[in-house]
């Protein structure tokens, strides 16, 4: 299929060069361009090259986040954003990089078949595929199903530890002393070196490589079964995305800890970002738009999430991948062929980009506004309710604000609109109690539900979630199909409260305790 | 009477994988060759798009056509280069182009 593409190469060149309507580049004048970047902004191939890999290397440098030496996972989806970025990061660690990446990349990715009902012959293909691609960039990757988050622990949602570092420029000094002394004793091992800065790239986390590579290929059949459960109790399409994106984060997240990465890299371009951005406060999750759409998300503790290619446009990623023939492998998700007003997301991307084909500047012009956003003073005084953390999405609470405010106002009304629900039910409600606790069920098996543990825990379930993760839950039919990690840690946090009311008594204030 | 061929590649194309997404519409295919019919017009980009709606596209033509147009979110590049530049739904075809389609949309 490709030859045919070779075989008119020639003739195309000189067609476009014909062409092209008198317009040269904007930043060579010399050649003629390919590409139009903004209105007005035209490219020639290898200016636009050059802009692009230098918008990259631009973006890492000026934030200075990720410090050298330090292990960063790629989150890859085979689509063209996390393509282009695994090979921008080859690129930049290939040997005649002007100022190369000092970090050490490891290629992780999900496969989500489950989740739109492919085969598991379908899947095995789109695996290999990857395999195929990800094999050539020489990085060490791991291929993981999402049924794994079957297998997650707990612990997965607690907020980890931020390591403590030193200044941007000392760590970078001490990396290039230690870089020399290295080339002094003529070991060029970078394994080495890296075990003598403290990152763990040992032997085990090899073998634990294996492992997640292996158990990827067959993932049981329940597991399989469970997602499937789970993701039909999702009565949205909405619901869907919020749930599987949140899953995703936390395989994401669980692969990153055990391995020993600090950093994970992950995708989103900025047409992604503004549709996100939309989309989010559209889901009640405005919040948090610094942390789900900033550069760098560091809401995990241990682990920051950052966003490398949030400065690139779609169709600069497109064209870049056509141009340079960077693979990406394309599978179908779970958007794939859906009506347009099908969920919010949908919705928000038919949006932006109707908008942006009329108004070309509408995608910077969002994308811009997220980027003034700020961290909210509830995430400032983090060290003081660093316990208060969505179950789900490990955002700090937004729901414990004033009484005068929206998030109350849809509390009261939601309980008003519940009270007809529950004067209907409340006689079987109080004597569902009341023979419960003495062990036995008066009631049928319809109204027993009211008093079994799980539907007395499905309000306090709730209250650990933030606003947009309370309104993905209430799409849920049951809360049983989550994995069980999840409702493990709302047993424990919940057991935690309990515990904490109980001594609350005996504890010394802050306030008490700096007067004594 | 002039006899035109052009590929039509669908998708993000590359030397190994030649999918991306829109070529589920397509009945699965990537790549078309196609010989137009003989019109005393010159084809032109919005005439190619009326008569791959008719002939080509299997299903959702909505998915990829909206209006006279292809739908928001689809890149179109003719001969490797962007069709903003080339004039859009008035570039003519020639023999031998070369028109790729890339969908920038999520989930192809």
């Amino acid at each position: 299929m490709c030859e045919e593409e070779e075989v008119y190469c020639p003739e195309l060149q000189d067609t476009t060069q014909g062409k092209s309507l008198g317009k040269t580049c904007m930043k060579c004048k010399e050649s003629s361009a390919v590409l139009l970047i903004r209105a007005g902004d035209a490219f020639c191939k290898s200016c636009f090259k050059e802009y692009f890999v230098h918008k990259f290397r631009a973006t890492l440098g000026k934030n200075r986040v990720i410090y050298p030496g330090e292990k960063v996972l790629l989150a890859f989806s085979g689509g063209p954003s996390s393509s282009a970025m695994v090979q921008q990061v080859q690129e930049g660690m290939s040997r005649d990089a002007p100022k190369k990446l000092r970090f050490v990349p490891g290629i992780l990715f999900i496969d989500e078949g489950t989740t739109c009902g492919m085969s598991h012959e379908e899947r095995q293909q789109n695996m290999s595929e990857v395999q195929n691609v990800l094999q050539q960039t020489g990085f060490p990757f791991y291929i993981v199903s999402l049924e794994q988050v079957f297998s997650l622990p707990g612990s997965i949602l607690q907020r980890g530890v931020p390591e403590q570092r030193a200044n941007y420029k000392q760590e970078v000094d001490r990396f290039m002393v230690q870089q020399q002394a290295q080339g002094e004793t003529g070991c060029s091992d970078i394994l080495e070196n890296l075990a003598k800065l403290g990152v763990n790239v040992s032997e085990s986390s090899r073998e634990s490589d294996k492992m997640f590579q292996s158990t990827c290929r067959h993932p049981p059949d329940t597991h399989t079964q469970k997602l499937i459960q789970l993701f039909a109790s999702a009565k949205t399409l909405t619901a869907k995305h919020q749930l599987l994106h949140t899953l995703r984060s936390h395989l994401i997240l669980h692969i990153a800890r055990t391995c020993g990465y600090s950093k994970v890299m992950s995708g989103e371009s900025c047409t992604r970002l503004s549709v996100s951005l939309l989309s989010n406060i559209s889901l009640g999750r405005g919040a948090f738009l610094p942390l789900d759409t900033g550069f760098c998300d560091s809401r995990y503790g241990d682990v920051d999430i950052i966003r490398p290619m949030r400065e690139y446009s779609l169709k600069e990623i497109a064209f870049y991948n056509r141009l340079f023939h960077v693979s990406s492998v394309f599978i179908p998700a779970l958007n794939t062929k859906v009506l347009e007003n099908s969920s919010i997301q949908q919705l928000s991307e038919v949006f932006i980009n109707r908008l942006q084909a009329d108004f070309p500047s509408t995608v910077s012009t969002v994308y811009r506004t997220s980027e003034k956003l700020n961290v909210s003073k509830i995430d400032a005084n983090q060290g003081t309710c660093a316990k208060e953390r969505c179950l789900l999405c490990l955002s700090p609470l937004d729901t414990q604000v004033g009484e005068a405010s929206a998030f109350h106002a849809t509390q009261i009304s939601h309980y008003i609109s519940q009270k007809i629900l529950m004067k209907f039910n409340d006689p079987a409600n109080s004597s569902g109690k009341s023979c419960c606790q003495e062990g036995k069920c008066c009631k049928g098996p319809g109204y027993g539900d009211f008093c079994q543990p799980r539907a007395l825990q499905a309000p306090s379930f709730v209250d650990m979630l933030c606003y947009g993760c309370r309104l993905t839950v209430k799409d849920l039919q049951s809360l049983d199909a989550l994995p069980q990690y999840v409702l493990h840690e709302a047993e424990h946090r919940s057991r935690r409260i309990e515990m904490r009311k109980e001594i609350e008594e005996f504890l010394l204030d802050k306030d008490e305790e700096n007067l004594h | 009477m002039r006899v035109q061929w052009f590929c039509f590649f669908l998708s993000c194309l590359t030397r190994r994988v030649l999918r991306g997404g829109a070529e589920l519409l397509f009945d699965g295919i990537k790549q078309h060759q196609v010989t137009l019919p003989n019109q005393s017009n010159p084809w032109d980009i919005r005439q190619l798009l009326v008569w791959i709606r008719h002939n080509l596209l299997k299903e959702r033509p909505e998915l990829f056509i909206q209006g006279d147009t292809v739908r928001p979110g689809i890149l179109v590049l003719i001969n490797d280069a962007d069709w903003e530049l080339m004039g859009e739904l008035d570039y003519q075809l020639e023999d031998k182009d070369n028109i790729v389609f890339i969908s920038t949309l999520h989930g192809g």
